[in-house]
């Protein structure tokens, strides 16, 4: 092993490791509900929809479309004012979170509003036929309804982030990414990037994997 | 070619309940109801200047062309379109002006069937029949005892855990009907609830329709475009034409005395297969001097043999060249196409005598 990679330090290549899952984890999970919020808000007030309100679906289309079209190493940059007001350091694997969460829930949020735009019309009439409030059609109907695409959704998005946080690593949260660019680039230690690449293919071969299944076991259709 | 009998195969016990009226009550009541939807064509009348009534406990159909504005009607009916003026009251709740909580109370009483049945794929069948249940916040112990019963009535046992994908057409909407009995409902609204199922499933659907009319008094108000469906299960009739109501009346009589042409169209759909015209027309132009007689009958009194009586009174060779017996809900329509051979006299003779006789007699000309 030290022979094929002599320049791998392994207990600090596993807390890396640590460090990628732990972002990916905490940005996916606020990215879902965060993203599923602002993609309700985004299908209920569109038109022709429970909550038709135009002004609104104008102000949300149009916050969620500027963060969309920022490139992530930017917004990291533009955020540096938030999260130092926020976490209190620009350093180590929570400074990452506030940019990787406003970098990925936008794009989440519109698939959300896709994945809702499917769930048949039909179906909503019938509910309302039977006298559901709002509520009960966005709980008992839109979600269930939507659900293989809103986990199909937050898979590709939870790839994405896997990305960003080696992105995020470079300006100085660790992980993955950090080591790669760091220890692997800078230091011209190709063996090291080579390793850290490895372990990310197979980070997002698993997120691949277990959306696909989950996908799959709650697709009735 | 013995006697011609065509039975009166429906019984009126089998509910004609609106023929009690004076004991019945009104259901429904449409007053001038209207509704224009703004298009960027301009205005287009969806529904123009509607009123109707539905008694208690009948089923009565509205039948149209797509783009008729049945849709839009029996929709209105559950204020799933808002009427732009008039009045749509539903036991005795005028619904526009019912406040958001007093609608949803009140939909739960006005159930619906759907044409692509709208179930939940996400849900097993009996999850989907209990999804009303939860709407109205019935008890979880109380669901789960009238999820079971509502499987029985619709014949569903053993699907209770299969998901609508698994089931074929005829079974969804079985799930749909249990779906829509589930809260005890005053009025079931069936929008073309039957037109994307084969001829076979359809029969039993309505079947299941008439029995839960009958077992639970149940008015069944159904728009379709098939007079198959009308003749089959209602009491009365609505013709949409352009946002209108044409033409309306008991069903027997629709059929007896179609007054517009569309109607008209609509009773040839169940009394003339496509094909009939051509095959008249082709005898017709092969015996000239002979005259093609329409006899229709109707209702209790089919039943005397004209036919033989014709032959027998008068010297005329009769040639049957097609006959339908239909049945209604109140009561059988038939109609049969002969074709007279032989002296004038005799033949208008034979005429004058099945005019005489409980039939209905048109001499049919094609040119």
């Amino acid at each position: 092993m030290s022979n094929l990679f002599p320049n791998v330090e392994w207990d600090v290549m596993l807390a890396s490791t640590g460090q990628t899952l732990y972002m990916t984890a905490v940005a996916v999970i606020a990215t879902f509900v965060i993203g599923l919020f602002l993609g309700l808000a985004l299908f209920l007030t569109g038109k022709g929809n429970l909550w038709e309100n135009r002004f609104f679906n104008v102000i949300t289309a149009g916050i969620v479309n500027i963060f969309r079209s920022i490139p992530f190493i930017i917004l990291i940059i533009l955020l540096i004012p938030f999260t130092l007001f926020l976490v209190g350091s620009m350093l180590g694997a929570n400074a990452a979170l506030p940019a990787l969460i406003i970098g990925a829930a936008p794009f989440y949020a519109r698939m959300v509003e896709i994945a809702l735009r499917e769930v048949d019309k039909g179906v909503i009439e019938a509910a309302k036929s039977m006298g559901s409030s709002n509520a009960q059609i966005i709980f008992k109907v839109l979600i269930p309804e939507s659900m293989p695409a809103l986990v199909s959704g937050i898979t590709v998005t939870s790839i994405a982030l896997v990305g960003y946080t080696a992105m995020a690593g470079v300006v100085g949260a660790g992980g993955l990414g950090d080591r790669a660019f760091l220890d692997g680039f800078q230091r011209t230690q190709n063996d090291v990037t080579f390793v850290a690449t490895v372990i990310i293919l197979i980070i997002v071969f698993l997120i691949q994997f277990i959306g696909d299944t989950i996908t799959r076991r709650l697709d009735k259709r | 070619m013995a006697h011609i009998y065509l039975m009166p195969f429906c019984s009126y016990s089998q509910k004609g309940i609106f023929y009690e009226s004076e004991e019945s009550s009104l259901l429904i009541t449409l007053d001038a109801v209207r509704k224009i939807f703004k298009t960027k064509d301009g205005p287009v009348n969806a529904v123009d200047q509607v009123d109707l009534t539905i008694e208690q406990g009948e089923i009565f159909g509205i039948i149209g062309y797509s783009g008729a504005g049945k849709s839009t009607l029996i929709r209105m009916l559950n204020m799933l379109e808002r009427p732009t003026s008039g009045s749509v009251t539903v036991a005795g709740k005028d619904l526009s002006t019912l406040s958001k909580n007093e609608l949803r109370k009140a939909r739960q009483e006005i159930s619906m069937i759907f044409q692509h049945f709208n179930l939940l794929w996400s849900r097993t069948v009996r999850e989907n029949i209990a999804f009303p249940l939860e709407i109205a916040g019935v008890a979880k112990a109380e669901r789960l005892k009238r999820v079971d019963e509502l499987i029985k009535l619709v014949g569903l046992e053993g699907r209770g855990e299969s998901y609508p994908s698994q089931l074929s057409g005829g079974q969804k909407q079985r799930v749909g009907i249990a779906r829509a009995l589930a809260n005890n409902p005053k009025v079931l609204l069936c929008d073309e609830a039957t037109s994307a199922l084969d001829p076979k499933t359809t029969d039993s659907i309505l079947n299941l329709l008439v029995e839960i009319n009958g077992k639970l008094g149940l008015t069944i108000v159904l728009i379709t475009h098939e007079m198959h469906v009308i003749r089959k299960i209602c009491h009365r009739v609505a013709v949409m034409e352009n946002g209108k109501v044409v033409e309306q009346g008991p069903v027997l009589d629709v059929f007896r005395h179609p007054s517009e042409e569309i109607t008209k169209d609509f009773v040839k759909q169940v009394t003339e297969p496509e094909e009939t015209t051509d095959v008249i027309k082709q005898l017709a132009s092969e015996k000239p001097q002979s005259k093609i007689v329409q006899l229709t009958f109707v209702g209790g009194r089919a039943e005397q043999p004209v036919v033989t009586d014709v032959i027998r009174k008068f010297n005329v060779q009769v040639n049957i060249l097609q006959g339908k017996v239909s049945q209604t809900q109140n009561g059988a329509y038939g109609s049969l196409f002969i074709q007279l051979e032989g002296a004038d006299s005799e033949v208008s003779g034979a005429i004058n005598y099945m005019n005489q006789q409980q039939v209905e007699v048109e001499v049919v000309s094609y040119e």
